[in-house]
């Protein structure tokens, strides 16, 4: 009954990647944050990962903290794109270069 | 291989492919409909890892809190399609490989430096009251800050979604 920390290891930092790769190279505001969102559920599943490993429970309060900024930066994101959404008619990154408009 | 093993690789298989389907979609609702599936996974995955309190956490806040107001937005938002929208060319892609080259070498770093190390996982290590005494006990201080933080995503949220009167405002 044994799991080898490092596939934990491994699966947190193939997510961390996808989700980079999604934020870096989409240009849908609601695609970036997807990819910022599975960039920090990669973040927790490597921290609940550690706290297995060394028996510390520390390890998952930090995955709780990292949830709780996760739950916030969502909110305020999702306002901006509403925001940003009403003026420009878009949802593209790439509209949004002017900065006085 | 035991029946641990055998969950936790089914799990990181669902996981994993359901977030790489959910970036690599065009539709936004679908892209999120497969991220709900990745976060059950990573649910079970929180469960295995001896974390029940983070599994029920994760299902309530991700899957149910974050996602459905992710929902909400993308079906209110008209999203019209554009057609300077098309995918990056291979040059947007040069940062993004080098990265990715730069996070591989790293990773291979941290699983050498910590080779063969094999978790025995209990049923359940960190239960509810364990995680809670922690939290209140050595962690008063940043859950004060994340109540805080949390207070001004709520006001700036409630600030920037206000209508205003001008008439661009208006959708």
């Amino acid at each position: 009954m044994t799991l080898p920390y490092t596939h934990m290891l491994f699966l947190a930092i193939l997510l961390f990647m996808m989700g980079a790769a999604c934020a870096m190279t989409r240009k849908s505001l609601f695609m970036i944050l997807i990819g910022v969102e599975v960039m920090l559920n990669a973040a927790g599943i490597a921290f609940v990962a550690a706290a297995m490993r060394w028996l510390d429970m520390n390890g998952q309060v930090m995955a709780l903290f990292v949830m709780t900024a996760a739950a916030a930066e969502i909110a305020v994101a999702l306002a901006l794109i509403v925001c940003v959404q009403r003026r420009t008619l878009s949802t593209n990154a790439d509209r949004f270069n002017l900065l006085k408009g | 291989m035991t029946l641990f093993n055998i969950i936790f690789y089914i799990a990181a298989a669902i996981v994993i492919c359901a977030t790489g389907l959910a970036i690599t979609r065009q539709s936004t609702v679908h892209a999120v409909c497969y991220l709900v599936i990745s976060f059950m996974g990573t649910a079970v995955i929180f469960y295995i890892l001896g974390a029940p309190l983070l599994a029920a956490l994760e299902v309530i806040i991700y899957a149910g809190g974050i996602m459905v107001l992710f929902l909400f937005v993308v079906m209110m938002v008209k999203d019209q399609q554009d057609p300077r929208d098309k995918p990056s060319r291979i040059k947007k892609w040069l940062p993004a490989l080098i990265l990715a080259g730069i996070s591989a070498v790293m990773a291979g770093m941290l699983v050498f430096a910590d080779p063969g190390n094999r978790l025995r996982p209990p049923a359940v290590t960190g239960t509810p009251q364990e995680f809670g005494r922690i939290l209140f006990q050595e962690y008063w201080f940043p859950v004060e800050i994340a109540s805080l933080l949390l207070l001004a995503a709520l006001i700036g949220a409630l600030y920037l979604g206000r209508r205003t009167g001008h008439p661009e405002d208006t959708p």
